[in-house]
């Protein structure tokens, strides 16, 4: 109803890090759409009462309150987003598409940052080497995917390309960090491709966050869980 | 619509495949079910699920969908004529979405590890651990059941699904470690639900028994032992 919408000052506030790729999904689905929203910016070394009390179960952030509705988890906030949101969809109509969108972001989710942030980032030796191998077996599926695509979603930015966007940016940094490289031009060429055009599109390549901050912050990351793995 | 145009890839004891069946009765539709042999995945199996290689796989017109919830998303979408399997408010569908997701991600990987716990101080801490849960799913029973049998209300609906898939193994494992995870005094609402779900007309025949979940435990025990590690 416009005449509500106009009349009614609408809630949208998004909790996030500034470093979190879970929360930067968020933050280029509202934007991708054009709905304006608040920040809040959570330091996770020290997380607001507020947040703890939206986000009880997970202590996580994105969160997204909307006119008073608390939703968690990026993937569960970008479906609300897209039913509450109708323009610039990120899902396609027909039902099958959908539901392929829906498993390659599971997949993401499931599957590659596993095997790349997990496996790759945060291991040496023969773990990282089984974290490597098993990230190329990912990353043979993506490129499948991708194929003959501009993006994920077609013609367009959709679901998959957004809970899969981490990787135009982060991997740069962390095959910097651990001196490998996973998605290799000759290996992957329409990987990549995908890549260059998704970190150049509108809205996206303007909310990256800074990389040699991300350089940093994850360089330790990696020393710290290193340092944890060592044996007594 | 031909039997042979819905096919659901699955195992009888597997909870993910119980998903969709549930579904697929909901919507009143007719299938062909093909059952996996533990040990052994089938060339159609391999076929529709190459990146994943595990069951359940719906089959519709040819079109392999995978993921039980993704699956169950489809169902709702393709038959939408039939009973609504998700809610219609954004938000109540973002609550059922996110207890989905709990119940996969936290809740029944610490379940499915009791069994494999290194010692009794670890799978005293799974148990907790199943028991919190249970104690914050109970909260999210009373949110979203609004008063009435069933997280969907009236009718059945995803995070039943979603959760109910579950029940028989927690059944099995309440009986093979002699403890009541579910109980009267802290989970009251839960246990009424649990029976209202497994007895429920588009479950009851697909809801597996406590008795063979636990023999086939050991038949499962038994098979994983020959892997190689």
């Amino acid at each position: 109803m416009d005449e509500m919408k106009y009349s009614m000052a609408e809630e949208i506030k998004v909790f996030r890090s500034w470093s979190s790729p879970f929360a930067l999904r968020i933050i280029w689905a509202l934007k991708l759409k054009g709905v304006e929203f608040d920040t809040i910016y959570e330091d996770l070394t020290n997380k607001s009462p507020l947040l703890l009390q939206y986000n009880p179960i997970h202590k996580k952030v994105p969160v997204l309150v909307h006119n008073g509705k608390v939703i968690c988890e990026s993937l569960v906030i970008l479906e609300y987003i897209d039913e509450t949101w109708k323009q610039n969809p990120l899902l396609p109509e027909d039902p099958h598409q959908k539901a392929n969108a829906r498993f390659w972001a599971k997949f993401g989710d499931d599957k590659v940052m596993q095997s790349i942030g997990g496996g790759v980032l945060l291991k040496e030796g023969k773990e990282q080497e089984e974290g490597f191998a098993a990230s190329m077996e990912d990353l043979k599926y993506l490129e499948e995917e991708i194929r003959g695509k501009k993006f994920f979603g077609g013609e367009t930015i959709g679901l998959a390309d957004i809970a899969l966007g981490w990787l135009a940016h982060y991997l740069d940094i962390f095959e910097e960090i651990v001196g490998l490289k996973l998605i290799d031009q000759e290996k992957f060429p329409s990987l990549a491709a995908w890549k260059q055009e998704f970190t150049n599109a509108p809205i996206i390549r303007e909310n990256w966050p800074d990389r040699d901050k991300l350089v940093t912050k994850f360089a330790a990351m990696r020393e710290a869980n290193l340092g944890k793995g060592t044996p007594k | 619509m031909a039997k042979s145009d819905v096919k659901l890839i699955g195992a009888w004891a597997s909870p993910f495949v119980m998903r969709p069946r549930i579904a697929l009765n909901i919507k009143s539709v007719e299938y062909e079910f093909l059952e996996e042999i533990l040990g052994s995945k089938s060339q159609l199996l391999l076929e529709s699920n190459p990146v994943h290689k595990k069951i359940p796989v719906l089959i519709h017109g040819g079109k392999p969908i995978c993921e039980s919830l993704v699956i169950v998303e489809y169902i709702d979408e393709v038959w939408s004529p039939g009973p609504a399997i998700l809610p219609s408010d954004p938000h109540d569908r973002a609550l059922a979405r996110f207890w989905a997701a709990y119940l996969d991600e936290k809740w029944f990987p610490a379940m499915r590890n009791i069994v494999t716990a290194k010692d009794e101080e670890a799978r005293k801490a799974l148990m907790d651990q199943v028991g919190e849960g249970l104690v914050l799913l109970e909260g999210a029973f009373s949110k979203c059941s609004k008063g009435k049998g069933f997280f969907g209300g009236d009718q059945i609906g995803y995070l039943d699904i979603a959760f109910g898939s579950f029940l028989g193994w927690l059944r099995a494992l309440e009986k093979m470690n002699g403890v009541k995870l579910m109980d009267e005094t802290k989970t009251p609402g839960l246990l009424k639900w649990a029976d209202s779900f497994s007895s429920h007309p588009a479950v009851k025949d697909v809801f597996p028994e406590t008795e063979k979940l636990v023999e086939f435990a050991k038949v499962l025990a038994k098979f994983k032992a020959t892997l190689p590690k």
